[in-house]
């Protein structure tokens, strides 16, 4: 421990300080009794399926795609889900196969 | 006693939309318990950051600064770049979260990614009451990482079961998230928008930047497309 404990309570309470100010700013400056404009209404009805696009490739940001084996864990894995979901529509069986595939692949054929 | 029943049907419809955050906070806070524990911070350390901070990611990029020296305005201004994709949560959350009256202070407090991913795409099945269903999502995915945390920092490295892979759960549950948006026609050409502009922004900006300019396109992208069409 590098910090003494108030340093690091310090730390704690502005890294928590700076994440709230992220996740409230929306709510702050488009109070609950103002209607938001209509651009800011019709974006929080597609943002969250962008959203969506920018976490799964946030998520896939480590990967090394010019190296062997050029990400074919994870794009077998993806490529699982959505045909398990697709089959399906159950979004437990979907996450837990493709979750399994993954780890199979990873411990003992990617190795 | 109709409160309790409430309350329980509501967990009940909650509970199995959370299993895959609870395998990957889980994974991921017992991780962050064991990385503290070998920086030196003990689980009560990592369990404060976890109960106050709950930023996940966040958590793993301030380590460096615990392990380095105090520098709380880096520290800051670090949280607010990584952070900064919570913006767009909150901009699509503004219309289903209103009308919550108190619940929205827990509910905005603790709006993760997982979190933002699951209350932004399912409604409540009939019967339980929208506060009620995304209250519960939030308190129990809150809990997954603070609990995961706390095993983490008690356990240490005696863990011996191979878990390499297992936090690919969160990297399924925004694929099928994903899959679940793009159901509706009309959220299609958003889906495409957010994956290519975050697809330039990580091959241009590289894998610790991508977050920022990514944000940057995607609404300058979505905000051009509604002016087209509107046009």
């Amino acid at each position: 421990m590098r910090l003494t404990p108030l340093e690091t309570l310090g730390i704690i309470l502005i890294v928590a300080a700076g994440t709230q100010i992220t996740r409230w700013l929306p709510f702050w400056l488009f109070p609950e009794n103002k209607q938001p404009p209509a651009w800011v209404t019709d974006l929080g009805k597609v943002l969250p399926a962008a959203t969506m696009g920018l976490l799964v490739v946030y998520c896939l940001k480590g990967v090394a795609w010019t190296a062997p084996p050029h990400g074919a864990a994870e794009l077998l894995a993806i490529l699982a889900v959505a045909v398990l979901h697709r089959w399906k529509g159950n979004v437990l069986l979907s996450i837990a196969g493709g979750t399994a595939l993954y780890m199979l692949l990873v411990q003992w054929v990617f190795t | 006693m109709e409160r309790t029943e409430r309350l329980r049907s509501a967990l009940r419809a909650a509970f199995p939309v959370t299993v895959p955050v609870l395998t990957g906070y889980v994974c991921l806070g017992l991780a962050y318990g064991v990385l503290m524990a070998a920086n030196g911070y003990g689980p009560l350390w990592s369990v404060l950051m976890s109960a106050i901070g709950f930023c996940g990611s966040m958590q793993y990029a301030v380590i460096p600064i615990l392990a380095a020296g105090f520098e709380p305005l880096q520290a800051f201004l670090l949280t607010l770049m990584v952070n900064a994709r919570h913006v767009l949560y909150g901009l699509s959350m503004l219309e289903r979260y209103r009308g919550l009256g108190w619940a929205r202070f827990p509910l905005i407090y603790t709006l993760s990614d997982e979190t933002f991913s699951l209350v932004s795409t399912l409604d409540p099945p009939e019967g339980v009451e929208r506060r009620d269903f995304f209250l519960c999502i939030s308190l129990l995915d809150y809990s997954y990482w603070v609990c995961g945390t706390a095993l983490g920092g008690l356990l240490g490295s005696a863990l011996t079961f191979n878990t390499a892979g297992l936090d690919f759960a969160l990297t399924a549950l925004f694929v099928v998230l994903f899959l679940e948006q793009w159901k509706e026609r009309e959220r299609r050409a958003a889906g495409m928008t957010g994956i290519a502009c975050a697809a330039v922004s990580l091959a241009v900006f590289g894998p610790d930047n991508l977050v920022i300019p990514a944000m940057i396109m995607i609404l300058a992208a979505l905000l051009g497309g509604r002016k087209l069409t509107c046009a």
